[in-house]
C-alpha cells in the first residue's frame, strides 16, 4: 500500500454570517495516496472551494482531522501554515497568477525565495529543470505578456513543481483555456502523474474528470460519490482527435 | 538569506515601477534638499555674523568707569576719573582668565603732516592692544614696553589716516606727523579693517603709547578704559565676574553698593545677533520639515495604492509560502529603499543648491554635517513610519480573499 498523502476524517467547516451559520462542509472523510490523480467535482455551492482552501492550508477546518504528509494541520498558526504551503503543496490557479513583467524563470523561482534552505544557484537550477519539465526550456526569460494562455499556465505548473511538493493542487486550472489548450495541459498533468506526482484537481467540468484516476463528487457539503475511474482517457489521444485548427 | 531575498523582491518592484517610484521620491528629495539648503543658509549667516564680531575681538572685555551721583546729579560716565592705573595693575595681577590687557586713553585731534591734515582719534595703549583687537600690521612694527615706559613719541596709523595725510607716500613708516602739535614718529601702519558692524571706520585711528597720550596730549593721570581679552570666548562671562570682583575690592565698594564701573564682554552682542539668525534657521527648518513630512505622506499614499494594486500578488506570495512577516518586510523594505534613495538624491540636490546659492546669489552658506545626518535619519524614519501601516495592512490580508481579489 502506498503512502497516505492526505488523510481527512469527519471534516467540518462552518462560516458565521451575521446571525446565520453556513455549513460549507458537513463531515467529510477521504484519503489520497501517493501517485493518485484525483478530481474533486461539484457545482457551485457544493463546498468545493472551501475544500480546496482547506486542502491548500489557506483555511482551517472547524472540526475534524486533516493530515497532509503526516502533519496535523489543525491548530497550526499562520506562519506554520505558510511553511506547509511552501514545502508540501504546489498551487495552480485558474487565472495563472503569474507576476506581471517578471520573467518565467523568476516566476518559477518565487516559492523558493521563501525557503531559506535553498541557495541562489540551487534555486535557478531547479527553476530551469521545472520549466524544462513543462516544455518551456526555451522560454526562460519571456514575461507573461509574451506568452500564450497555455504557456502561462505551463509556467504556473512549473512554479508548482519547483518546491518538490507532495501534492499539486489545481483550482480550475483549465477554466480559462480553450478545449485544445486545456487538453494539452491535461496531457501534461497526466505525464507528470505518470512520473509519480500526486495531483488533486478541483473542477466543475465533467470531461476533465475522465482524465483522472479517481473522482470525488461533492454536493451540499457531503461526498455523494467517490469512485475510481477504470476507463482513464488519454488527453493526448483526445487532443489528436480534435479537428485540426483552421489556419 | 531570507532578508536578502526580500530586498531583491522589493528592488524588483521598485525597478518595475520606475516612474511612480521617482515621483514618490520627489517629495523626499525636495524635502531633504530643502532641509540641507535651509540649514546651510542659516548656519552660513550665523557664521558670517560670528566672523564679523570675531574680527572686532570676540573675547574682548571692556572696562569703563560707571556713572556716579555727585550731590544729587548723575554724572556722565566718560567724565569720571575713577579708573586708575592701579586698577589696571590689580586686574593684570589677579585676573587669571585674561590673556591680554591694556589701559586705554583716547582723545580727538588733528593729524598734520606737511600741508595735509585730517581729524582723527588717538588711542593711548600698550602693545597688547593689537592682540586684543585682533589687528595686524601692514608695515613697520609695534612700539615696545620700553617705549611705553619712556613715553616715546611714536605712533601707528590706520589706512584712512595714511590716505588723507600721506596721499603721495607709499609707506609712511619713518615719517613724522603732528597730533595736536605734538610730533610723533610713524613706526607702523595698521592692517585695513574696514567699517565695523555699526558703520564706524576702524581705520581712522592713531595709536600711541598710553603714557605719551596721557602726559603729552590729554594731560590726565586716570584711564578712560581698560580693555582685555579673556582666555576664550566661552570664558568671557566668567572673566567679567572676576574683573568686577577685583574692581569692587580696589574701589572698596561694599556688597550693597552700586558699582562705579562697567564691565562688558562681546557676549551680549554675539547672542543678540545669533538669536536673530537662530530664529531664521528655526523658521527655515520648520518650512523644510513640513515638505519632508509631505514627502513622507506621499510615500504612504503610494504604498497604499501599491498594496491595493498588488493584492492578488500578495495572495499568491502567501499561497506559495510567504509568511505575514515576509510580506510586511517586503513592503517595508520597499518604502525604506524609496525614502533612502530619495534621501541620497536629496542630499546631492541640497549640496548642489547650496553651491549654487553661494556662487550665484553670494549668500554665505555653511553645510553642517549634522544637517545631512539628521535629514538622512529623518528620511529612514519617514520610510519606516509611513511604510509600516500599508505594509502591516498587506501582511494582515487573508490569502483566500487576496487571491480572489479582482
Amino acid at each position: 500500500m502506498s503512502k497516505e498523502i492526505i488523510k481527512i476524517e469527519d471534516l467540518k467547516r462552518e462560516f458565521v454570517m451575521g446571525t446565520e451559520t453556513v455549513h460549507a462542509l458537513r463531515g467529510i472523510s477521504f484519503t489520497i495516496n501517493e501517485g493518485e490523480f484525483v478530481t474533486i467535482m461539484g457545482s457551485s455551492g457544493s463546498g468545493k472551494s472551501t475544500m480546496l482552501n482547506i486542502l491548500g492550508c489557506l483555511d482551517q477546518p472547524t472540526s475534524g482531522l486533516y493530515e497532509i504528509d503526516g502533519v496535523k494541520v489543525k491548530d497550526l498558526n499562520r506562519n506554520e501554515l505558510a511553511a506547509i504551503r511552501n514545502e508540501k503543496i504546489g498551487f495552480i490557479f485558474q487565472s495563472y497568477n503569474l507576476l506581471a513583467r517578471t520573467s518565467a524563470i523568476e516566476n518559477v523561482e518565487l516559492p523558493l525565495l521563501y525557503n531559506s534552505k535553498v541557495s541562489t544557484e540551487e534555486r535557478r537550477k531547479r527553476a530551469i529543470k521545472a520549466l524544462e519539465m513543462v516544455g518551456l526550456g526555451d522560454r526562460l526569460h519571456h514575461t507573461p505578456s509574451q506568452l500564450s494562455g497555455g504557456q502561462q499556465q505551463r509556467v504556473a505548473i512549473a512554479r508548482s513543481l519547483v518546491n518538490n511538493p507532495v501534492m499539486i493542487l489545481a483550482d480550475e486550472a483549465t477554466g480559462n483555456l480553450d478545449t485544445r489548450t486545456s487538453y494539452e495541459i491535461m496531457s501534461l498533468f497526466q505525464e507528470l502523474n505518470k512520473q509519480g506526482i500526486t495531483i488533486t484537481f478541483v473542477t466543475h467540468e465533467p470531461d476533465i474528470a475522465t482524465f483522472s484516476s479517481r473522482t470525488i463528487i461533492l454536493k451540499d457539503g457531503h461526498i455523494v460519490k467517490d469512485y475510481l475511474n477504470d476507463d482513464i482517457q488519454s488527453a493526448s489521444k483526445e487532443l489528436a482527435k480534435l479537428p485540426k485548427e483552421d489556419n | 538569506m531570507r532578508v536578502f531575498n526580500l530586498v531583491k523582491i522589493s528592488y524588483k518592484a521598485i525597478v518595475l515601477n520606475k516612474m511612480r517610484t521617482l515621483l514618490t521620491m520627489l517629495g523626499i528629495i525636495i524635502g531633504v534638499a530643502s532641509v540641507i539648503a535651509m540649514l546651510a543658509i542659516g548656519e552660513g549667516s550665523k557664521e558670517s555674523i560670528r566672523a564679523t564680531i570675531s574680527s572686532m575681538g570676540s573675547n574682548m572685555i571692556t572696562i569703563r568707569p560707571g556713572s556716579d551721583v555727585r550731590g544729587g546729579v548723575r554724572q556722565d560716565p566718560s567724565a569720571m576719573e575713577t579708573l586708575t592705573f592701579s586698577d589696571y595693575e590689580a586686574i593684570k595681577e589677579q585676573a587669571d582668565l585674561l590673556t591680554y590687557i591694556t589701559p586705554l586713553v583716547d582723545g580727538r585731534g588733528q593729524v598734520i603732516s606737511g600741508s595735509n591734515n585730517w581729524p582723527s582719534s588717538i588711542y593711548g595703549v600698550n602693545p597688547d592692544y593689537l592682540n586684543i583687537k585682533v589687528v595686524g600690521l601692514q608695515s613697520g612694527s609695534m612700539f615696545t614696553d620700553a617705549e611705553v615706559k619712556s613715553a616715546a613719541k611714536v605712533a601707528l596709523i590706520g589706512q584712512t589716516v595714511v590716505d588723507n595725510v600721506f596721499p603721495d607716500i607709499e609707506d609712511p613708516v619713518g615719517q613724522m606727523i603732528r597730533f595736536n602739535n605734538i610730533p610723533f614718529k610713524v613706526i607702523g601702519v595698521l592692517e585695513v579693517k574696514g567699517e565695523n558692524t555699526f558703520g564706524q571706520d576702524q581705520d581712522d585711528i592713531v595709536i600711541a603709547p598710553y603714557t605719551t597720550v596721557q602726559k603729552r596730549i590729554l594731560a590726565i593721570s586716570h584711564l578712560n578704559q581698560i580693555i582685555a581679552s579673556s582666555v576664550s570666548e566661552e570664558d568671557a562671562p566668567e572673566a567679567v565676574i572676576q574683573v568686577s570682583e577685583i574692581l569692587r575690592t580696589q574701589h572698596k565698594i561694599s556688597d550693597s553698593d552700586e558699582e562705579d564701573f562697567n564691565v562688558r564682554s562681546m557676549e551680549e552682542l554675539i547672542s543678540t545677533f545669533s538669536s536673530t539668525s537662530e530664529m531664521l534657521t528655526i523658521l527655515l527648518v520648520a518650512v523644510a520639515s513640513i515638505s519632508l513630512l509631505i514627502g513622507g505622506i506621499g510615500i504612504m499614499n503610494i504604498m497604499y495604492v501599491s498594496v491595493k494594486e498588488r493584492t492578488k500578488e500578495i495572495g499568491l506570495r502567501m499561497a506559495v509560502g510567504g509568511r505575514g512577516a515576509d510580506i510586511l518586510m517586503q513592503f517595508l523594505i520597499e518604502a525604506i529603499m524609496i525614502s533612502i534613495t530619495g534621501g541620497v538624491l536629496g542630499v546631492i540636490l541640497g549640496l548642489s543648491a547650496t553651491v549654487f546659492i553661494e556662487e550665484f546669489l553670494n549668500w554665505p552658506t555653511s553645510v553642517a554635517l549634522y544637517s545631512i545626518i539628521i535629514s538622512f535619519a529623518v528620511c529612514a524614519i519617514t520610510g519606516i513610519f509611513f511604510g509600516w501601516y500599508p505594509a502591516r495592512k498587506a501582511s494582515a490580508l487573508d490569502p483566500i480573499t487576496a487571491l480572489r481579489y479582482e
